[in-house]
């Protein structure tokens, strides 16, 4: 047997290894986890007949609950230097104050994971790309650091890594130079869980934020899709992004 | 007309003086750059907000300039103004030296400048950073044929063929650039298809601007004459382009104070209370552009050196006041996700975001010109671009019997 080969099989079982372990951490606590279908075997490529998408009803996110992006913070150990404006943040969140009324609203912002992803369009390498099952992410193999992406995203969901990291994941790889964002916690995806944020908010209780197949009728995603009026931010884009809101 | 003669210039004492001059910039815009990619871009002025900073002005600048710096030729072999013959080739020349400065400041301020080959190797068809990567490389290699048309006596038939592939090559090369630009839908200041034209119209006038500069120093520095003939022409064409980015940067916000949506983009940049209001309004308005028109027209000022000097530099000063408010100041002003909201999170949503310029990337922004003057000098002192004589007896004659 080749010696390339060795290492994929070692690789994979490492990578088993992890995903094992860090189910076994989530269930542990007693923790229901939202089920997530098509969960597929790990030689099989992703299809575009999967879409996923998620739903954030922001009616039920508690002011000043920052759950999700304290969870997103320890999944991928998005370390802070205490420097705000160069330090990376995948997901934040983002208080509306109705400047007519005066309503104020609390909501998580993260990558949309957009159908037509306008990073992906500039993007000169094709660093950044959709996955077929929609997600958007970086290569950070071939992201040459130019940050036409953070131009041209209308949410400002991406960061510059702007200083060295440390202890990084291994199935989050980042890079000094490069830019990175949500990846929907595509690692977790592919094992058939959710995001580490969806799953902090169902700890909590909150059920903010629903993740799912947007292209399978029964998920539960689709049915609540269906039943409750929901948004997109700069719908009039026409990105038909991948993440949802309600009550905005 | 008597037959052009075109010389290498002599390299005495302030030639090396100059190289070494220019050399120092350049080693000290390595160190910077070398700071900047060890320690990370946290050292430098800019964050996750404002991504683009002092280096792409000089970079976007030098880029825009460099396709303006090639009119001279243009005129010369497209429209075929005999006054301007003598001076194509070194319009060829510096268009060349200017884009490389550009692109070397672009390259060095990368978040992996160490992957150029991946730029150069892996390509996204879609992305207009792409296609000017490919209008970049394409620009050097046409404007090189193009010299080669001039400088090569058994080439010159070919030379209009050459120089009209390398007008339009340019045409093209600007509107990518300030499509760059024009083509990002998610922010207000930008999303506009007058960024294509606006850009050609300011690459007129930085291009020329620098060139006059140029051309004076070199006829000066090297004891050559230059007369007045082809001087004043140039000033007198450098007047027009000011008045038409004026033009084109009314027309800009016009349209942008006429709709209700960028009312308050514009109000940011024309009437707000930050250094983008006010490098508008001083440096690029009056300093930038009023002020050389003013000196260039003006019969005394005019027709002296000195202030024709002056208006270039002005001119230059207010180019790079602009292209600041056009990056710097775009990226400042706040996303607007949520109309009619006030928008506030720990990623600075909702604020004008704060950016300073720091040393290494002032340094490594000015290590931009001073490779394209080292290109310049070089290529003068071992090839023939630069004629012997342009005293108005030699390129003008109507114009030197008629003084």
């Amino acid at each position: 047997m080749s010696e390339e080969s060795n290492i994929d099989i070692y690789r994979r079982r490492f990578l088993s290894g992890t995903a094992t372990a860090a189910a076994g951490l989530a269930v542990a606590p007693g923790v229901l986890l939202t089920e997530v279908a098509h969960a597929k075997p790990a030689d099989q490529a992703v299809t575009s007949d999967v879409r996923w998408g998620m739903l954030i009803d922001t009616s039920k996110c508690d002011n000043g609950c920052d759950d999700c992006v304290t969870a997103c913070n320890e999944e991928h150990n998005l370390e802070g230097f205490g420097r705000p404006t160069t330090d990376a943040q995948w997901i934040r969140t983002v208080t509306l104050k109705d400047k007519q009324t005066g309503n104020v609203q609390t909501l998580p912002m993260l990558c949309q994971h957009c159908e037509h992803p306008p990073c992906v369009d500039v993007c000169p390498t094709g660093a950044s790309f959709k996955r077929e099952d929609g997600i958007v992410l970086v290569d950070k193999h071939i992201c040459i650091g130019c940050r036409y992406c953070m131009m041209a995203c209308p949410y400002k969901a991406r960061s510059f890594v702007h200083e060295k990291l440390h202890d990084q994941m291994p199935y989050s790889p980042r890079g000094k130079g490069t830019v990175e964002s949500c990846t929907f916690c595509v690692h977790r995806v592919d094992e058939g869980m959710s995001p580490a944020c969806v799953e902090a908010c169902s700890a909590e209780d909150h059920h903010a934020m629903t993740f799912g197949d947007m292209n399978d009728p029964d998920s539960e995603l689709s049915q609540q899709l269906k039943q409750y009026s929901s948004r997109q931010i700069r719908a009039d884009l026409e990105l038909n992004t991948g993440v949802r809101y309600r009550g905005i | 007309m008597k037959e052009l003669v075109f010389k290498e210039i002599d390299g005495g004492k302030p030639f090396y003086m100059l190289l070494a001059f220019m050399g120092l910039f350049v080693l000290t815009a390595l160190g910077a750059a070398w700071y900047m990619e060890h320690n990370g871009h946290w050292v430098t002025g800019m964050n996750n907000q404002i991504v683009w900073g002092t280096p792409h002005v000089f970079a976007v600048f030098l880029i825009i300039a460099a396709s303006g710096a090639l009119n001279v030729a243009s005129i010369s072999s497209v429209f075929q103004k005999t006054a301007y013959k003598p001076l194509a080739r070194l319009s060829g020349l510096l268009a060349i030296a200017l884009l490389v400065g550009g692109l070397a400041v672009l390259v060095l301020d990368l978040g992996r400048p160490d992957r150029l080959i991946i730029a150069m190797t892996y390509y996204n068809f879609k992305s207009i950073f792409a296609w000017n990567i490919m209008l970049y490389t394409g620009f050097m290699a046409v404007v090189g044929v193009y010299l080669w048309m001039m400088m090569e006596r058994k080439m010159n038939g070919f030379t209009k063929a050459a120089g009209t592939a390398a007008f339009i090559w340019r045409l093209i090369l600007t509107t990518g650039t300030g499509s760059i630009f024009g083509f990002i839908v998610a922010r207000q200041f930008y999303d506009s298809a007058l960024y294509a034209p606006m850009f050609i119209i300011m690459s007129f006038s930085f291009g020329l601007a620098i060139f006059i500069l140029v051309l004076m120093a070199i006829y000066s520095g090297t004891g050559r004459p230059l007369g007045d003939a082809i001087l004043f022409r140039l000033k007198n064409l450098l007047g027009v382009f000011i008045a038409a980015v004026l033009l084109m940067v009314t027309i800009f916000f016009l349209t942008g104070l006429y709709a209700t949506e960028h009312h308050d983009v514009v109000a940011f940049i024309l009437n707000g209370n930050n250094i983008y209001t006010k490098l508008f309004w001083v440096v690029q308005i009056i300093m930038g552009s009023l002020a050389p028109l003013a000196l260039l027209y003006n019969p005394v000022t005019g027709t002296s050196r000195a202030w024709i000097a002056i208006a270039s530099i002005l001119v230059i000063l207010g180019g790079l006041a602009q292209i600041y408010v056009i990056i710097i100041g775009g990226q400042a002003f706040p996303l607007v996700m949520f109309p009619g909201m006030e928008v506030s999170s720990s990623f600075t949503d909702g604020v004008i975001a704060s950016y300073g310029p720091s040393l290494p990337e002032f340094l490594l922004g000015f290590s931009g010109i001073a490779i394209a003057l080292i290109i310049v000098t070089l290529a003068l002192k071992v090839l023939q671009f630069a004629p012997n004589s342009l005293a108005d007896a030699d390129v003008d004659p109507h114009y030197a019997a008629a003084k």
